[in-house]
Parts: structure tokens; C-alpha cells; sequence
């Protein structure tokens, strides 16, 4: 998503409530029947007002950021943000309101206002909301499956960790780098007027990594990102293992479910290097080859985002936009998405994603759904509120909020392309292409109001002729159309080559919510797609 | 109400300092309220309301810093917030580009406040949905919109005597409109500090009248055009552009601005030379703060002057390095502009094309300022000095230091996203492909 943004500067990175100690991070914040004794009194006092539904949410949101460049430490950031989201419907409306007085009389304080907001809403809204059922769940719990919480690692552990890779980047031709390590757990308590006292524990971690090489004789400089993905585990992702280490083509090691952040770092030096020199792409059509983390990013823009229902009906239509893929698309049954090779499959139960949970933020158990089946599109994304617009009676449970003060509302499940079915791998798929473009890791990325016409570029790019890597090119970015895209799919890797990529602060709504989504897939091939050179001489 | 008074802050701050024992010890106190309506189908969607306040404190011994922040400010309070910041110094690995508190700086008052702003409550913001919505309906338009207030203020203070205080208030609206058969859109954008400037009828009923014109838009081929941009289409560009006036990156050779053989561009001429940028946090339409989150003074700055570059910012750390005076990134920028009305550069073009607005603008070379995005809400084509047809949306790849060196023509000034920027006519735009984007 695009930031609408004021002022000259970009969009700094979202840092939500207080500090705190590192120490802090461990504590494990309000006992599981204190936070249910308070949702009960914003759930009792809703009802006492006229409430036909509420929910709470208590939540305590924990980030630490530890951030460094080249051989110093730059910022440790421990937050802390507690309290407490009401969401309540009365006369057929919505209101919400929240507090971070977290004490029976605040919660009462606070859930009056949310139903006062939904009565004064009910005068200008035009249909009432309609909820799909659910069962209330009881008491239950849900925690990320991590091996090693990295809230408990010491932070003096962590930096020896990126100024070790910083360190030996600068050895290998680095001039510049950045490295970054991200840790999240959001401590999520959600009740409901039908019967459902969820607690969950969720983990996110993200090795963020920006390494620069300059020539100052020529003026020129070049950039090159870490091949890591954010990703739904604890510290284990930072732990290497060689059996998650995947041989791209080129010389390029890419990584599954652990990842060797110093490794990367060496690579990623002596690659910047390599680009200070490499020749420019002669633009045309090319077959293109996509490794899993640059083809997650095209998957979240040109997948993820047109099948949010939310875009399709209009709701975001002033900020993200809408949707080319609108519902009378969706209701013929034969839409082409792709070809019969696509299978795009959104999921908030993969193991180690982003996005997975037990239950989302209105507590709807989660699940895994068909978006694109055999190329044709046949689902979208969809929350309580919205499923009856298209005749389906379950909500997919993909609904959440950043925070305890934010409203939940639609946000992207995982949505991952299926691995191929038969046994295919990279170099098999460089072996049958005689003129194309291998692209890898995050680049840069455009795609218009209505996810039609879309623009990316990699970390890094090679150029393949006759089967074989030729060697790295510069300044190529492909353009093309989301369904012509999709149906240029030729051939997908198999299961072997499977990995995720994943977006950290996927922003959406006004005012804007970051939320974490991944997307999987292995190496896929698209044939002649528009490629253009985007050197400039200036 | 999270809004202190000068006085009710400065006895906030004094008495948090007082429990320093620290080398250094600084406090931020500032405090919003802010309310927000959003619409969509024609239809309200969602209102809020926010009230907030934060007392950050950052305590150094040496170059070892600690930074605590809270919410409450009873004694007790102060005096542990104090004390955790101080504890965090103690158990941080130094910070070699820590610079300590400035000592008392000279401030302009500043101009962002208005008290009809800080005054707007939820029966404002509803009216301003009604105002778009009303006629979009009688119009078969349907309107999705979003409007946002807040009053607040920030202060700080540390114990090398500066203090400084200021409020503001402001508000920010975005109205999109599309016709009902979904084959037009348009938007429009108005930001001020006083609300008095506001009027939401009229600014709806521009994106209502783009909206309409711009149905049944037709295809022409992609590449090089003559194009009026509106300030709402330029902005995004030149804050972009903007982002590389940063010495120390530049000096490190790693941005547009470093110079072949080392340096950075300051003296060089690198756009046309009718370009003239400032900054002017006292001026009267867009003004900006007058001081930094770090304490520094921020000024009027000369940016580019007849298109050379006459000043890159300096962080006090790189200003320090290199023996220069510390010099802010600026808050506004104000982009001098000319005579022309939208109109007059529509009538004195033979061919071009009319662009609202760009979208979704991400770098595609750092290099060379490449920026790639499409065109949305609204693109025209001009033939014989009037709008011929509406068009289909584009995707452009360019750099906004081409675009610079490519004017033709500087029009009125329009205030955007709290800058002043010019309507610009500018040849040679490059459009890279088309979209089917409504």
C-alpha cells in the first residue's frame, strides 16, 4: 500500500506505545481470569445499554527494535502498549471506543461511549450490519509454536549478532550497511457477548537488512537487502541451519525457515560489489523467473489486495483504491485469474506465517480457503460483516486490528501460490529458458488503484540466455497486467523450493493500520513478459 | 483534554528535571486531541475520536543514553520516569554519535494555531460527510471519504536551559468520487491549520465534477507528453526529491546529491533555473514548526535558488563532523510559482495532458531519483488549448530533477499537504504503459 504521507519525509516505522525495560518484555502482564472478570463488565454493560453484540479485546503489545549501522548501535527500543478495544453493535451500527484504563470503572466509561458512538452513527446509516454466525468457543488459547522467545534472548547478544554481520560486510566490499532486528509478541485476550474468552500469544520476528557498495570515482552506488523474510517464530529463525539453506541459481543461497543473517551479509557485500559493474538490461520481453521471496511481494499486490471484499465493494475506495477482480467477475464461475496452473490459496493456520493465528479479532476460528482454483477466481476475503454480500453464511476469520485502540476490521490472510505437483527444480527451470531474467528478493514495486497495471524490480537480477546464467544485470523492472500476468504462468517448482516472503507493516484504512502478512510460493516461471530498462543519465 | 498551557508544561518539565542526576537530561511533553470521520458508499463508515499525551525523558552519562516515556505526571510518576531513563543510560553500549542537550535557543512563535480548529466537534465532521455525500448522490456519484482534526501541543526543556513550546492544529481531507456506472473518478485533497479556509461543498464538488468528465476515458499511446501537473500530482515527487537533501548521505556517496569524485552538489545547478524552493515555517499559508524535536531553531532556508543547490540538511552529529552549523530538514516547502491559472496553461498548450493526481510513487533508482507510479482520479488530454477527452490512466517512470529541467511554464501557488506548490506545465513526461484503472 501507498501512504498518503504530509510533509517531506517518508513514512517513519510505526512505534506503538510506551518504553519499557528489556526485563519487562518476560512479564506476563494480567493473570487470564482478571482479564476475563474485565471483559465481562464491558461485555454486561454493553448489553445493560442495548447492545444486540459486543465484543473486547485486551491487549498488551510488545515490540523491541534494535537497530545498527556499520560498526554502532544506533537505538534499542523496548514498547509497551496495554488496554483495552470495545466494539459493540446497537441499533443495527457499529461504535467502538477503547481506553488504557483498564479498571472496571474505565471499562464501563469506555464501552457507554462506544455504544453512545454506534446510536449516533445508527441516524446516518442506511443498512443495518449483519453478522454472520459463529459458535462461541469458551475458554480457549492459542500461542505461535516458536522454540525460543526472543524477548528472552539479551539484547547484547543480539547486537554482537548484526555488528558481527555489519563487520563482516564492511570486510567484503560493503561501504554501507544497515541492520536492523525486529521482535513482536502481541498478548491478545478477546471476549464476546457469545460466549467466546480467547487468549493468544503471538510472535513475529523480522531481520531487516539494507547493505550499500559506492564507487566515489564514478559517482555511482548500489543497494542490495537481505535475503531474510519476516516471519511468524521466535529467536530460531535467527539460528542457522544449513537444511533450510536453498541453492537459488547464480551462486545466490537463499533461506526456508532459518536464517544465516552474517552468511548474508558476506554475500550480500560482495554481490553490491558485483552491481557497481554489471551491464544494463536490454529491454523486451523476457521469460521470467521468480524466486519465492521477489514473487511474494507480486503475490500480496496483485492477489492479496484486489481480493480484499472490503476493496471490491468500495469501502477503501478513497485511500488503497478498489478492485479490478469485482463480483460479477467472481459470479460467472469462469473467471481466468490465471491459467490452470494457479492455485492461490489464502490460509491463517500455516505454521511459522505471519499472519497465523488461532482465531482472528472478532474470535472466528481460522482456516485455510481457495481464492483461485485451477486459474479461475472462485473466493475473496471476508469477515462477519461482509460474507452475506456474496451469498456465503461462514466468515473466513481473517479479521484484526494493530492494537487494543484501533477498530478490527478486513485485513489479508496469508495468500500463497501452490508449489507445482510435479518434481521440478531452479535449475531445471534455467535449464529450459533460452532468453529471460531471473529475479530475486524485494525491489522496488508499484500497482495502480485498481491492481491492474503493476511495476517490480528484485535485489538482484541475472540474466539467463540458452539455459544458463549469463551473469548480473542492472535497472531492470517488469510491467504487466494482474490476469495477463497470471495466465503467462508457464511452470512452478516443486514443493522443495517452497518459502515465504512476508510485508511487516502492510498498511490499510484511515487512519492507517499496519498489520503482517506472508506469502508463499516456490520459483515460478512467467513467459514473455515486458521488461524495461530504467537507467537514466543525468 | 490533553492540551497544557506554556505554564502548565514548563511546571511538568521543571519538576521531572529536578529528580535528574544525569550528565544530560531532556524531556519532550506533548499532548493531541484529534477526531476523524470516514465514508464510504455514500454512507458514514466509521468515526473516532483521541485524546493522547507522552512525557519522554532521555537521560545521558557521557555518550551512554536511556530514553523512558509515560502517560501520568503525579510526582511519583515523574520521579520513576526519571529514574528508568537513567537506569537504561547506565545499561546501554555507547552511542558514538550522541550529541548533548543545546543549550537555550531564540524561537519565532509559531503560526499553526487556530482556535475554530481546536474547536471542531462530531457534528462538524458529520456535516462535512453530509457535504460531500448530498450532491454526490443527487449526481449518481457515489463519494468515499475521510476527514481528520487535531488540536495538540509539544514542548521540551533539558538541563542546559532550552526550553521551547508551541500548538498547532490542523486538519487534513481527502474526498474520492466515482460515477456510478464505475467508468469515472475523482478526488480532491485540501489540508489547513485553520479550518476557516475549509470549505467541504466546494472541494466536493470538484472531485464530483472530475468524476463525471472523466468517464468513457479513452486509450492513447504511452511516451513522452507535455503535461500540466496540479500541485496534488506533483507533490508526491518532489517530496521524494526533497528526501536526498541530506548532506550526510550525500557526503557518503551514496545518494543523487553526492558528487562524482566525492562531495555533495551544493553550488551545482541541477534543475531549471526558474526553480526557487524555501522552507518558511512562519509563512502564512503553510506554516510549520519552528523548531525541531532536537531543539534546533528552524528558520527560512534557501534550498534551491535559480535551480542550484544552496543548502543540504545537516544533522548535528554530520554538522559536527564536518564543522558547519547544524541545519534541519524543513517542515514546508514553499516552491515559487507564477501568474498562470490552471486555466491559462490549459489554453496556452496545443497538445498535453491535464494529471490530478500520482499514485502509489515508490524509487526505482535511488541514483538517478527514479521514481515509477501511475497517474489516477482524473487525467485529461489537451488539444488546441482545451480539455479534448478524458484519457485512461498511465504509469510513468521519471525523475522529478528531469522534470525539473524540462518546465515550461510556473502557475499559481495551491497549498498541498502543508507545502506551497506551483501548478507546473512540463514537457517531455514519460509515460511507460497504460492502465485500465478507474
Amino acid at each position: 500500500m501507498a501512504g498518503a504521507g504530509a510533509g517531506l519525509l517518508a513514512t517513519p516505522i510505526p512505534i506503538l506505545g510506551k518504553s519499557i525495560y528489556t526485563e519487562e518484555l518476560l512479564n506476563p502482564g494480567m493473570a487470564v481470569a482478571e482479564k476475563k472478570v474485565l471483559a465481562d463488565v464491558a461485555l454486561n454493560t454493553a448489553k445493560g445499554l442495548g447492545a444486540s453484540y459486543a465484543d473486547a479485546r485486551i491487549g498488551r503489545y510488545l515490540n523491541q527494535y534494535v537497530f545498527t549501522r556499520e560498526n554502532k548501535v544506533q537505538n534499542t527500543v523496548n514498547t509497551e502498549s496495554f488496554g483495552i478495544g470495545i466494539r459493540v453493535i446497537a441499533n443495527g451500527t457499529w461504535g467502538f471506543s477503547s481506553t488504557n484504563d483498564v479498571t472496571p470503572d474505565g471499562i464501563k466509561k469506555a464501552t457507554e461511549l462506544a455504544v453512545a458512538v454506534a446510536k449516533a452513527n445508527s441516524k446516518i446509516q442506511t443498512e443495518d450490519v449483519v453478522l454472520a454466525p459463529t459458535s462461541g468457543h469458551g475458554e480457549v488459547s492459542w500461542k505461535t509454536p516458536i522454540e525460543k522467545n526472543s524477548m528472552a534472548v539479551p539484547v547484547s547478544e543480539k547486537v554482537d549478532m548484526l555488528l558481527e554481520a555489519n563487520s563482516q560486510a564492511m570486510e567484503n566490499g560493503a561501504d554501507y550497511i544497515t541492520n536492523v532486528l525486529f521482535s513482536v509478541n502481541e498478548q491478545k485476550y478477546f471476549a464476546s457477548t457469545e460466549g467466546s474468552y480467547i487468549d493468544q500469544d503471538v510472535h513475529r520476528i523480522w531481520p531487516f537488512m539494507s547493505i550499500t557498495a559506492v564507487d566515489k570515482s564514478t559517482g555511482k552506488f548500489k543497494n542490495r537487502q537481505g535475503l531474510g523474510a519476516p516471519m511468524g517464530m521466535g529467536y530460531e529463525y535467527m539460528i542457522p541451519d544449513a537444511s533450510e539453506e536453498v541453492q537459488g541459481a547464480g551462486g545466490v543461497t537463499l533461506y526456508r525457515n532459518r536464517y544465516n543473517l552474517i552468511a548474508d551479509a558476506v554475500a550480500g557485500a560482495k554481490q553490491a560489489r558485483e552491481m557497481l559493474t554489471a551491464p544494463s538490461v536490454e529491454p523486451g520481453k523476457y521469460d521470467l523467473v521468480l524466486e519465492p521471496n521477489h514473487l511474494g511481494l507480486t503475490i500480496h499486490e496483485s492477489v492479496g489486495h484486489p481480493l480484499e471484499l472490503d476493496r471490491v465493494l468500495g469501502y477503501e475506495a478513497n485511500y488503497a483504491g478498489t478492485s479490478f477482480a469485482t463480483l460479477d467477475k467472481w459470479k460467472t464461475k469462469e473467471f481466468n485469474y490465471g491459467n490452470e496452473l494457479v492455485n492461490l490459496v489464502a490460509d491463517k493456520t500455516q505454521k511459522y506465517s505471519l499472519g497465523a493465528v488461532g482465531y482472528d479479532d472478532e474470535g472466528v476460528a481460522c482456516k485455510k480457503w481457495d481464492l483461485v482454483r485451477d486459474g479461475i477466481l472462485v473466493n475473496y476475503q471476508a469477515i462477519r460483516d461482509q460474507v452475506h454480500m456474496i451469498d456465503q453464511s461462514e466468515s473466513h476469520g481473517c479479521c484484526y486490528s494493530q492494537s487494543w485502540n484501533d477498530v478490527q476490521f478486513q485485513r489479508m490472510p496469508n495468500v500463497s501460490l501452490e508449489p507445482g505437483k510435479e518434481p521440478y527444480s531452479i535449475n531445471d527451470m534455467v535449464k529450459d529458458v533460452e532468453k529471460g531474467i531471473y529475479l530475486v528478493g524485494r525491489g522496488s514495486y508499484s500497482i495502480d488503484q485498481q491492481r491492474y497495471n503493476f511495476q517490480f524490480g528484485g535485489t538482484l537480477t541475472y540474466e539467463i540466455e540458452n539455459g544458463e546464467i549469463k551473469g548480473m544485470i542492472n535497472d531492470a523492472a517488469y510491467q504487466s497486467n494482474t490476469q495477463q500476468f497470471w495466465n503467462s504462468c508457464s511452470k512452478i517448482c516443486d514443493e522443495n523450493d517452497y518459502r515465504m516472503f512476508g510485508s511487516f507493516f502492510d498498511g490499510k484504512g484511515q487512519p492507517s493500520q499496519v498489520s503482517a502478512v506472508s506469502h508463499g510460493c516456490s520459483t515460478t516461471r512467467f513467459d514473455g513478459i515486458n521488461v524495461i530498462n530504467t537507467g537514466r543519465n543525468i | 483534554m490533553a492540551i497544557y498551557s506554556k505554564s502548565e508544561a514548563q511546571e511538568i518539565m521543571k519538576r521531572a528535571l529536578s529528580y535528574s542526576k544525569a550528565d544530560g537530561c531532556e524531556i519532550n511533553l506533548s499532548g493531541s486531541d484529534s477526531g476523524n470521520i470516514r465514508y464510504a458508499r455514500n454512507t458514514v463508515s466509521t468515526a473516532g475520536a483521541r485524546s493522547n499525551q507522552q512525557l519522554v525523558v532521555q537521560s545521558n552519562f557521557g555518550k551512554k543514553v536511556g530514553t523512558a516515556t509515560i502517560e501520568e505526571f503525579d510526582e511519583k510518576s515523574l520521579e520513576k520516569v526519571v529514574r528508568r531513563s537513567e537506569e537504561l543510560a547506565q545499561l546501554s553500549p555507547e552511542s558514538e554519535e550522541f550529541m548533548p542537550p543545546l543549550g537555550p535557543q531564540e524561537y519565532d512563535e509559531s503560526k499553526m494555531y487556530s482556535e475554530k480548529t481546536a474547536a471542531i466537534d462530531p457534528d462538524y465532521r458529520a456535516s462535512v460527510a453530509k457535504a460531500s455525500i448530498e450532491p454526490a448522490k443527487a449526481k449518481d456519484v457515489t463519494a468515499a471519504g475521510f476527514f481528520e482534526d487535531y488540536a495538540d501541543f509539544s514542548t521540551m526543556m533539558n538541563s542546559n536551559g532550552l526550553f521551547a513550546y508551541e500548538q498547532s492544529t490542523g486538519m487534513d481531507f481527502t474526498v474520492t468520487m466515482r460515477s456510478n456506472d464505475g467508468s469515472g473518478s475523482g478526488w480532491v485533497t485540501r489540508d489547513y491549520n485553520d479550518v476557516g479556509y475549509f470549505d467541504p461543498a466546494m472541494a466536493s464538488q470538484i472531485a464530483i465534477d472530475k468524476a463525471l468528465e472523466s468517464r468513457e476515458a479513452k486509450a492513447i499511446e504511452p511516451g513522452k507528453y507535455t503535461v500540466i501537473l496540479e500541485p496534488a500530482a506533483s507533490v508526491g515527487l518532489l517530496r521524494n526529491m526533497f528526501g536526498s537533501f541530506n548532506a550526510r548521505s550525500a557526503d557518503e556517496g551514496r545518494s543523487f546529491m553526492s558528487k562524482e569524485g566525492g562531495g555533495n552538489k551544493i553550488g551545482e545547478k541541477i534543475v531549471d533555473e526558474r526553480i526557487n524552493v524555501y522552507s518558511d515555517p512562519l509563512n502564512e499559508l503553510a506554516p510549520a514548526s519552528t523548531w525541531t524535536g532536537e531543539g534546533l531553531p528552524r528558520k527560512k532556508t534557501v534550498w534551491l535558488e535559480n535551480g542550484v543547490v544552496k543548502n543540504l540538511a545537516y544533522g548535528r552529529y554530520w554538522a559536527d563532523q564536518k564543522g558547519v552549523a547544524p541545519l534541519p530538514f524543513p517542515s514546508n516547502a514553499i516552491m515559487d510559482g507564477g501568474d498562470a491559472s490552471l486555466e491559462d496553461l490549459i489554453k496556452d498548450t496545443k497538445r498535453g495532458i491535464l494529471v490530478t493526481r500520482m499514485w502509489y510513487i515508490r524509487t526505482v533508482d535511488p541514483q538517478t531519483l527514479l521514481y515509477t507510479g501511475l497517474t489516477r482520479d482524473g487525467t485529461f488530454y489537451i488539444e488546441n488549448g482545451r480539455l479534448k477527452h478524458p484519457i485512461k490512466n498511465f504509469r510513468f517512470n521519471e525523475s522529478p530533477i528531469i522534470m525539473l529541467n524540462n518546465l515550461e511554464t510556473l502557475g499559481k501557488q495551491v497549498r498541498v499537504d502543508g507545502n506551497l506548490i506551483p501548478y507546473m506545465k512540463v514537457r517531455d513526461f514519460t509515460f511507460t504503459s497504460l492502465s485500465d484503472a478507474v
